[in-house]
């Protein structure tokens, strides 16, 4: 009881004279808060990346591709290979027909908001079956194109992204006029960067004849999968690739947040390191300073353990205020901010908002506590292994 | 110069705080070199990009293919030296993950168009002699181990050969330059493209025209524009610069990213030295005031203590700086996303003036302090 409450006396003692070192606590919280900013906001980026790429991606899709192709955007598939894969069995049904979308995906040279610079913005070719393979897509403004015509819907991470992507503006390119008619969402997927457009005008733009690059088909369950690819695979009619959509956008995002990720973590981990030796000198300071009263503690007869608890409560605490604070300004600075960067297997672009989640600021606190633990370790041991004499003597 | 034992040795006064007051310094320049490594390597090249080279794009997008058949009309052109196309080819070696670029060209103009890429003689004659002949970049080469004389398989994707799937190719040569220059690709010939791929013969990617006067790179482009206005291909042409900032901007601002990360990093830093010195220098206050009262002025005592800030940011700045170059000489660690990994000369001078002015910076307001110290004040105060 006596050691916990003289523990409990020196503590408050030391906290409660933190602001009479205003200016290297400070020092350690603003090193601490820094840190975390960066490390939080940069994963930020890559979750917000992730986050994009993983909702595109569905179990209960497949995606069909010509085998040899790495992207949607170097396959090919011609018009008799389209037909036999939306005869395949797995697919659900809707009346006599399959649920089943021959795709074409190509780029369009755009400039992005902001930069004024031309941006690859993807355009999506798609049939009238198309919003019904993908149940999460709805209009939010305008209205649906009309098959046939040259009008567009745009995703709703385009019109933001890029220019001249609003209801009532025509997207003018080469000899290409598309009027834009409305803004579609779809759950904050990657389709949300894209520009859908009827398959049959963007062939005749984009001279691709009567062929198609991609057919993205709805299963009947998940389980039925490996049915259809096989059926497919086994067909000598076709040469293609079937892949789950979710496994195709994961294995697409895979190299960009890895990159993210990798960059984050190093750069956090260095400057951990130094925020790490600032909040040594803090500490050592803020010990060397009150070295006598230190002294004159122990020699009172208050017990070492109690000192170096003392100092880690303090370095600890000052932590977690840096903490704190650099998760929640990272959190304000950064969270929902929508930017967009290039997706380097198909060269186009992708729009995403960073996403502070809580289990970054979870993780960025901790990361806060970590420092300060070992901020505080040595110079508690020093101030436990002060001589009294000496110490007393000391200025 | 005198003093550097005096400043030597009240730097290791208190030698705990003087190593961790290193260390940090240490820690901000090593990030400062790998930062600026980092963002230099997402501007991709844009620094050695040629003025007087233009490239000829679709207007469309960059993935729409161009007819062989401008090239004449381009050379045609008053005020155009040289002009060639060039294609992605986007094949895939061995497996996805090996992601290198491979670019059709045509040797000849190639090679005169990009002096940057040093090929030694008889290299270059193996390749005018071998149509499938390959030249790869010495960085690519070291990578996948390849040497001159090797036979590579590439697996095509958006080209398909009439046969099968795969590419044959022989490494004839491999390309070298200055610092700075992607040393990663890939070249091969056109003719063997065209004469062996199933469909898309006569189409190219894209245009590169080197031009007599890059004053003129403006004119030239519109001129190049307007030719091919209102036919099926029309063209969009800027320089190679400006096509290589275009490209790193779609990647997105990464550059703005590591300036805003360093400023955090040296702010910190510099409240840290700067604190660490003052309370150095709070302890000193007696000795200071017994080197006034021996005649030291007070110019010699700010010096001093400067010296003393600056010493420190010196000695762990070019370390950390240091270090940072020896990482950056292992090369990229990405696998081929990033393929000019280099600490810029410009960048290592501009790390040199940061640790100097954080050390000046730092010790100011410690040096202002005791050089007004009065020698009664200093002396009693202990």
């Amino acid at each position: 009881m006596n050691f916990i409450s003289q523990t409990l006396a020196v503590t408050l003692l030391n906290l409660r004279t933190i602001p009479q070192r205003l200016g290297s606590s400070g020092v350690a919280i603003v090193g601490i808060a820094g840190v975390v900013i960066v490390l939080v906001s940069v994963l930020s980026i890559a979750r917000g990346f992730g986050a994009a790429m993983e909702q595109s991606g569905s179990d209960v899709r497949a995606l069909v591709m010509r085998s040899g192709a790495d992207s949607e955007m170097t396959s090919g598939l011609g018009p008799a290979e389209v037909d036999i894969i939306k005869q395949a069995p797995g697919l659900q049904r809707q009346g006599q027909t399959t649920v089943a979308s021959a795709e074409l995906y190509v780029i369009i040279d755009i400039p992005k908001i902001g930069t004024n610079s031309p941006a690859n913005v993807p355009v999506r070719g798609v049939e009238p079956t198309a919003t019904a393979v993908r149940s999460e897509f709805s209009i939010t403004e305008g209205r649906m194109f009309e098959f046939g015509t040259t009008e567009v819907v745009v995703g709703r991470g385009a019109s933001v992204n890029f220019q001249g992507l609003t209801v009532g503006s025509t997207i003018v390119s080469g000899q290409n006029r598309w009027p834009v008619v409305g803004v579609f969402e779809t759950g904050g997927s990657i389709a949300e960067t894209e520009i859908w457009i009827d398959t049959r005008t963007l062939q005749g733009a984009y001279r691709r004849g009567n062929s198609f690059q991609t057919v993205l088909a709805k299963l009947d369950s998940s389980q039925t999968f490996d049915a259809f690819r096989d059926w497919l695979i086994a067909n000598p009619q076709v040469n293609v690739q079937v892949r789950r959509e979710a496994e195709y956008y994961e294995q697409q995002s895979r190299a960009l947040t890895s990159l993210i990720e990798g960059i984050g973590f190093g750069i956090a981990a260095l400057m951990g390191v130094g925020a790490v030796f600032g909040a040594i000198l803090t500490m050592y300071t803020a010990v060397s300073t009150r070295s006598r009263e230190i002294a004159t503690l122990r020699a009172l007869g208050f017990n070492t353990t109690s000192v170096v608890v003392s100092v880690l409560a303090e370095s600890l605490s000052l932590a977690a205020i840096g903490g704190a604070i650099g998760g929640l300004l990272a959190y304000a600075a950064f969270n929902g901010y929508q930017t967009s960067t290039m997706n380097f297997s198909t060269f186009s672009q992708v729009a995403f908002a960073f996403q502070v989640t809580p289990e970054l600021l979870g993780m960025g606190v901790s990361y806060a506590l970590i420092m300060g633990l070992l901020g505080g370790l040595f110079p508690a041991l020093r101030a436990a292994r002060l001589p009294i004499p000496s110490a007393l003597r000391e200025l | 110069m005198k003093f550097m034992p005096l400043l030597w040795s009240s730097l290791w006064r208190k030698k705990i705080r003087t190593i961790f007051t290193l260390l940090s310094v240490f820690v901000a320049f090593l990030l400062f070199g790998l930062l600026m490594t980092i963002r230099g390597a997402f501007s991709f090249g844009v620094d050695i990009a040629g003025l007087d080279r233009l490239v000829l794009i679709h207007k469309v997008a960059l993935i729409m293919p161009l007819p062989v058949s401008y090239k004449e009309r381009l050379a045609a052109t008053e005020g155009v030296a040289i002009a060639s196309h060039q294609t992605w080819f986007g094949g895939v070696y061995q497996n996805p993950a090996n992601f290198f670029a491979q670019m059709v060209v045509e040797p000849e103009p190639f090679m005169k168009i990009y002096p940057e890429f040093v090929i030694p003689d008889d290299q270059v004659k193996a390749w005018l002699a071998d149509r499938q002949g390959a030249i790869v970049g010495v960085d690519l080469a070291k990578r996948f181990g390849w040497k001159v004389g090797d036979r590579i398989p590439i697996t095509g994707t958006i080209w398909q050969p009439k046969q099968g799937q795969t590419w044959e190719f022989n490494v004839v040569g491999m390309y070298d330059g200055a610092a700075g220059v992607d040393k990663t690709q890939f070249f091969f010939r056109y003719d063997y493209l065209d004469e062996n791929r199933a469909d898309g013969q006569g189409l190219v990617g894209w245009y590169v025209v080197k031009i007599s006067d890059p004053s003129q790179a403006q004119q030239m482009g519109a001129r190049f524009d307007a030719m091919f206005a209102n036919s099926s291909a029309e063209t969009k042409t800027t320089t190679e610069k400006g096509f290589v900032e275009g490209f790193a901007k779609q990647v997105g601002d990464i550059g703005a990213i590591m300036i805003a990360i360093l400023v955090a990093v040296l702010f910190t830093m510099l409240l840290v030295a700067a604190n660490t010195m003052a309370q150095s220098v709070r302890e000193r206050t007696s000795e200071m005031g017994v080197l006034k009262t021996l005649g030291f002025s007070n110019a010699s005592i700010l010096a001093l203590v400067l010296g003393e800030s600056v010493l420190i940011a010196v000695l762990g700045g070019s370390l950390g700086l240091g270090v940072s170059w020896l990482i950056v000489q292992q090369g990229d660690p990405t696998n081929g996303m990033l393929p000019i990994f280099i600490l810029p000369n410009r960048d290592v001078v501009i790390g040199g003036v940061m640790i100097v002015v954080l050390g000046l910076v730092a010790g100011a307001l410690p040096a202002v302090n005791a050089m007004n110290l009065k020698i009664t004040d200093a002396l009693r105060r202990s």
